[in-house]
């Protein structure tokens, strides 16, 4: 069928009263989660999720209000990267390299008014990037056998592990991890229990929002305790929100090649926004002939990573949504969301639920408007979100994700093991250990065992059924290419230094 | 030094993992894998990770002051008390005293951590039990009657 019937049919879901009004409750709940600093777009979905269980939501309803959030937060990051030079989330960081000298340069509300419509332009692409060549690849995916997906897995460990960290052992080490934790409880195949120790709780396994809401959102906590919420007030001045038509202009070129950057960025499995808006501010530092002014406030240097990060941001749910494989830490939460409310992600998801995969994709159209009319007249109202001391802001947080785990399963147990992996998370971060891949461990940890072991049911225990198609032996080559070029282009690709004040702003 | 006992402790545990796999009961069912080798393929690439570590440690991170640890040890002990009265003792009470708590943990002015205990405890419960429609007790369930 062609994309237009399809797409009108998703209208017809998205447009009822209570989605449109959930996607626009996401958009204001996701710009305010993405605006402030130390709450990023997978500690939001994360904390989230419980909740939207408890307002008894349908599949398609729960996924376009936290689509929405993701979207949002992926709006909100710029503001205070902009505006306090704090990334409020991490795919934001590059935003800081211009967008807060130019602030500091009096220009705070067209940095902020021309990062919104970089953000617009990148989001809008991808998501009609994600119409096309989702289904297309749902197609693709009909030809994956166990073995296929098994060398799929292991390509999404690799390049999470190799391009989005800056230390490959210790990425390998957190796949492990979260592998190793996604063992636990009942053995899929035999039905005996497997290390739990003869504890009756760990028979059904650890859940997995337990474990993300544990490692994102209270950890958190304990990061803030050890830092003394040191909060930096407002450095720069929002004067009247005006609209620098001369710099839209002049960046709608960047723009495009940034979005198209970022949404290849994001398809790739495992590598994400941060990896989009990098490559996308990198790429236009090269390829524009005067760039000296690139870490200065170039508008330029705002435009490219913006872009790049919300086009990254839609092209990653193409994997999630069509493979069941998330390509950041965010689609990896979504995923654990599509799980929970037991949609299988992956081809069949595109022939037997259509209303949910359309109803999406018309959802994030509208989102998309919605987050531009939030973003750029009203972005006023999100900056005041900026003063919300973090000694008010981490305990709330603190409270929301106990609620809502506890409305979850009822149980004491998931508390304490959600505490437990607070203060894993803290340890590993202290480390510099990341704990992204112990959440894709343990998302996916029992379908890649289930894959290996039945790829050698089909060929009896013949291990060299794993290399067999064309496809599996791409795979492979890519994951042992994703995981290990890094440390060569490592030496080539230096990152970009941040802005450092030189006057300390004055702390209130 | 934190990397070589973080890697130290990893290889601990990867090779308890690879040795409790042997426990796991096989079961009728018997495919060419068996469910005790995924597990063991997982231990072994763990141990080897921490391997690598221990030869080539990071630099160490910048540790909290004994101060802090004693902050951060009773934020936990808070939040575990918290998880385990929650229920019997209703919403409002447990969650102002350990939101203030928290919020002593991160500013150390009492006023202020006092009214966010309050304001946050009195302010989620209307959101979650009348926005949201979660079955919360406010108070302990004796107290109702």
């Amino acid at each position: 069928m062609d994309t237009f019937s399809l797409l009108a049919q998703g209208f017809a879901v998205a447009l009822t009263p209570t989605t449109l009004a959930l996607a626009i409750a996401g958009c204001i709940i996701g710009t305010i989660v993405g605006a402030l600093p130390g709450l990023g777009p997978s500690n939001g979905v994360a904390i989230l999720i419980p909740l939207a269980f408890s307002l008894g939501l349908d599949a398609t309803e729960a996924l376009i209000l936290m689509t929405s959030v993701y979207y949002g937060a992926m709006y909100g990051g710029r503001i205070s990267s902009i505006l306090l030079n704090i990334p409020g989330d991490e795919p934001a960081l590059m935003t800081t390299l211009d967008g807060y000298p130019m602030a500091k340069a009096g220009r705070a509300s067209d940095a902020l008014v021309l990062s919104g419509f970089a953000s617009f332009v990148g989001a809008m692409l991808a998501t009609i990037g994600l119409m096309m060549l989702a289904p297309i690849l749902a197609k693709v995916a009909y030809l994956f056998g166990p073995a296929e997906y098994f060398g799929l897995y292991l390509l999404a460990f690799s390049t999470l592990g190799g391009i989005a960290s800056d230390n490959q052992r210790k990425a390998a080490l957190a796949a492990c991890i979260g592998l190793g934790i996604a063992m636990i409880g009942l053995d899929n195949s035999t039905g005996m229990g497997r290390f739990t120790g003869g504890n009756l709780h760990l028979l059904d396994g650890v859940d997995f929002l337990v474990a993300i809401v544990g490692l994102f959102a209270v950890s958190e906590v304990f990061v803030f305790i050890e830092s003394h919420g040191k909060s930096s007030a407002i450095g720069v001045k929002l004067e009247s929100i005006t609209i620098p038509i001369k710099d839209i202009g002049r960046t709608f070129g960047t723009m495009l090649r940034s979005s198209f950057i970022g949404f290849i960025a994001g398809i790739l499995p495992g590598a994400g926004a941060s990896l989009g808006s990098f490559l996308a501010y990198v790429a236009e530092k090269a390829y524009v002939r005067d760039n000296s002014r690139f870490g200065t406030g170039d508008a330029r240097g705002i435009a490219a990573p913006e872009a790049g990060n919300n086009a990254a941001a839609g092209g990653a749910l193409v994997p999630m949504l069509t493979l069941g494989v998330p390509g950041s830490g965010t689609t990896a939460v979504l995923l654990a969301l599509l799980m929970t409310l037991n949609i299988t992600p992956g081809p069949l998801l595109f022939t037997e639920r259509p209303d949910v995969v359309w109803g999406l994709i018309a959802a994030l159209l509208i989102a998309n408007v919605v987050l531009l009319i939030l973003n750029v007249p009203m972005v006023r109202i999100f900056v005041k979100v900026l003063s919300v001391p973090p000694w008010i802001l981490l305990p709330g947080v603190c409270m929301v994700s106990f609620v809502g785990i506890y409305s979850l399963s009822g149980s004491y147990f998931d508390l304490v093991l959600m505490i437990l992996f607070g203060l894993l998370g803290y340890f590993l971060r202290k480390l510099n250990v990341p704990t992204v891949p112990i959440i894709l461990g343990i998302l996916l940890g029992n379908n890649m065992e289930d894959s290996l072991r039945r790829a050698m049911v089909i060929s009896g225990g013949d291990w060299k059924y794993l290399f067999q198609s064309g496809i599996s032996i791409g795979f492979w080559i890519a994951a042992v290419t994703g995981f290990l070029a890094p440390v060569f282009l490592r030496k080539i690709i230096k990152k970009p230094q941040a802005h450092v004040d030189t006057t300390p702003p004055e702390s209130t | 030094m934190s990397d070589r006992l973080f890697g130290l402790v990893v290889l601990i545990g990867s090779v308890a993992y690879f040795l409790a796999a042997a426990n796991i009961p096989t079961g009728f069912l018997v495919d060419p894998v068996g469910p005790k080798l995924f597990p063991r393929l997982v231990s072994g690439i763990a141990a080897l990770c921490a391997l690598l570590i221990i030869i080539q440690p990071d630099n160490d991170p910048e540790w909290p002051m004994a101060m802090t640890w004693l902050r951060l040890a009773i934020a936990l002990s808070v939040l575990v008390a918290y998880a385990y009265t929650l229920k019997p003792l209703g919403f409002l009470i447990p969650t102002a005293v350990a939101a203030s708590v928290i919020s002593y943990q991160i500013q150390s002015r009492v006023v202020p951590a006092i009214l966010t205990g309050i304001g946050l405890s009195a302010g989620l419960f209307l959101l979650f039990k009348f926005a949201l429609g979660l079955s919360l007790f406010p108070v302990p369930r004796s107290w109702m009657g």
